[in-house]
């Protein structure tokens, strides 16, 4: 079995996020980043699947700038074949990044395609949805269980207050969900043999963007507000404030 | 020209987020003076719930009903709405940033080949332009947007607009379209769950709990306070929670779990790790209870009580239940 997994370079979740100068983008200036956490779940889930049939390859795709690179090391490290550097910056909406992705993907043999279900940066929950409307194949996102038998993919999603079983046909797309796995940490000798494999690198030039930021604002103030006693006697208290001065109960 | 608001349903009810679309929809259409189309989709013996979304402002309800469409058909549903998108002029395509909407919203938006604004919470017209407001990075930042393609594709996030009544004689019409030919996928809806309460992203009332419970049993005190609470209040968890398995992932509040705006959330043992608070810092009304007056919960809570949680929510969910039966 042929799998891709695109995966993508994202601040890690820690860190402190600001507006730069232009008040129009994000100051990633010493941030530091990492493999996007649900795209882990997409690379272990891919290399399970390969370990499982026996046979096959994983290769991770990205669309990024040079410093894309650490992040494809990063999976290679954890186990992948091989990895294809897509040089462009992703576009502010899903749609730029999916139609550059579809584009390299369409020249390709794939079976199965692994997503993350998001990015912790933009957020967007798009990419996996359109890359599959843009080849035309299914889709199942934000999967918690993944089974493929032959040419069969059946995956569990996350709905509200409960679950959906999707079934199609490879070649498809599979979004993942926190849960799916538990990802391995790369092993020392998977950091070694991962600087000697194969690394391509396309020329893809930047995604378009659908949409365009006017502004990076910060959310809206929170500021402490009381503590209104200690222990069970200042329940009273409280509740008459939810009541009378929230007025949210 | 019109706006369109894709009007979700499960097992033949239109959902709340749905009402919310509609809500949305309703305000942009008005400011672009456009009618409002509320797309329904579903098995066949649907349309009763028309008079529903005419009450709460579409001008027109565009039915799509087949055997096909009784589960989700990602394929069926967006051959539809990119249908009723194009026959109808949109300006804009409103979703409601729920499970179905944020797989399905993608799909059209690839469709149409038009850019998309997920989970946005804030959406208006200036200078004729849809212009949106929508959290990146987990919160920690908001992104005000333009549209540089049409229609403007928007999901909406449950609960940051109220659904208002804005009752209309809503025309029904019906669109059609080979449902079964466009379908690869099959969808179904898994028969284990029975929900008894809404689910974290959607709830009214969030009463969250963390490490601070000390395992989880103690959760029957959280579900005896949401009891309290009424039918809108829903149970989330901190990661630790999740991550020691006590909890379902479902349930996880933050940066890897729901990013939720409830008008109510309480935090009970929860310390509000960066993470955490990127998931719940704008809902309405905050409420946390730890023993550690220094936790950073505080620092964002609109009230706090400081002390043991195993005395506290008793007494609260007393005081809410007596508060809640008088007038
Ligand atoms: C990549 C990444 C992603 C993450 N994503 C998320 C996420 O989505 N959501 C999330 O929540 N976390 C997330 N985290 C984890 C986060 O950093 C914290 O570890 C987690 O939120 C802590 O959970 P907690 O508050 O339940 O536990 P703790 O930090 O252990 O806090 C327990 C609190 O309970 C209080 N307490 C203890 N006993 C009592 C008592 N009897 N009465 C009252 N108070 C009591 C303590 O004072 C303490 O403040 C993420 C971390 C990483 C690295
Ligand atoms: N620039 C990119 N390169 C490769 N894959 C990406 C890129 N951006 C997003 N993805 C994939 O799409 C998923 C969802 O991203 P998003 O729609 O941006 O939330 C991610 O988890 C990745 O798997």
């Amino acid at each position: 079995m042929k799998i891709i997994v695109c995966i993508k370079r994202v601040p890690d979740s820690e860190s402190r996020i600001a507006k730069a100068k232009d008040g129009a983008s994000v100051d990633t200036q010493g941030l530091k980043f990492v493999l996007n956490p649900y795209d882990e779940y997409a690379v272990e889930g891919a290399l399970r699947l390969k370990e499982a049939a026996g046979d096959g390859s994983v290769t991770v795709m990205t669309l990024g700038g040079e410093e894309s690179k650490e992040t494809l090391r990063t999976a290679l490290a954890m186990g992948a074949d091989q990895a294809v550097l897509l040089k462009g910056q992703p576009s502010v909406d899903g749609l730029g990044t999916a139609q550059k992705l579809a584009g390299a993907l369409e020249g390709r043999e794939y079976d199965l395609l692994l997503f993350g279900k998001q990015a912790i940066d933009d957020d967007n929950l798009q990419v996996p949805a359109m890359v599959a409307e843009l080849l035309g194949v299914p889709c199942a996102t934000v999967v918690v269980e993944l089974q493929v038998e032959g040419k069969v993919v059946t995956a569990t999603r996350e709905i509200e207050g409960g679950h959906e079983i999707v079934e199609f046909e490879l070649p498809g797309v599979v979004a993942a969900q926190k849960g799916l796995n538990e990802p391995r940490y790369p092993s020392l000798k998977g950091i070694m043999q991962a600087k000697k494999k194969p690394l391509e690198e396309v020329d893809v030039g930047d995604a378009e963007s659908h949409l365009e930021v006017i502004e990076v604002m910060n959310p809206p103030g929170r500021s402490a507000g009381v503590i209104v006693g200690e222990g069970a006697d200042a329940v009273p208290e409280l509740v008459r404030r939810l009541r009378e001065e929230a007025k949210v109960i | 020209m019109s706006v369109l608001a894709f009007a979700e349903q499960r097992a033949g009810a239109v959902r709340d987020a749905a009402l919310e679309t509609l809500t949305v929809g309703r305000q942009l259409a008005d400011a672009l003076g456009v009618e409002l189309v509320a797309v329904l989709v579903g098995p066949p013996g649907l349309a009763v719930e028309a008079g529903k979304l005419g009450s709460y402002g579409a001008d027109r309800v565009l039915t799509g009903l087949a055997d096909a469409f009784a589960e989700y058909s990602p394929e069926g549903y967006t051959e539809l709405v990119a249908k009723a998108a194009r026959e109808k002029a949109a300006k804009a395509v409103v979703f409601a940033a729920s499970a179905q909407g944020k797989d399905l919203a993608p799909r059209v938006a690839a469709r149409l080949k038009a850019g998309l604004a997920s989970d946005v919470t804030q959406v208006g017209i200036e200078d004729g332009r849809v212009v949106a407001v929508r959290p990146a990075y987990a919160g920690k930042v908001f992104l005000r947007l333009a549209f540089k393609s049409a229609p403007a594709m928007l999901s909406v996030r449950p609960r940051a607009y109220k659904a208002a009544e804005a009752p209309r004689d809503a025309q029904v019409e019906e669109l059609t379209v080979d449902a079964g030919a466009a379908a690869r996928t099959k969808v179904q809806t898994a028969a284990e769950e029975k929900r008894e309460r809404p689910d974290v992203a959607e709830a009214e009332i969030i009463v969250a709990g963390g490490r601070g419970l000390g395992g989880p049993e103690s959760w029957k005190l959280l579900e005896g306070l949401a009891d309290a609470l009424g039918p809108g209040a829903g149970l989330g968890a901190s990661r630790a929670v999740v991550d020691a398995g006590w909890r379902p992932h479902s349930e996880q509040v933050g940066q890897t779990g729901k990013v939720v705006a409830p008008p109510l959330y309480f935090a009970i043992g929860v310390s509000g790790a960066i993470q955490h608070l990127a998931g719940m810092q704008t809902a309405g009304c905050i409420v946390a209870v730890n023993k550690d007056a220094e936790a950073p919960i505080f620092k964002i809570a609109d009230y706090g009580v400081v002390g043991d949680l195993f005395e506290i929510v008793p007494r609260l969910t007393e005081e809410i239940r007596k508060a809640r039966s008088q007038p």
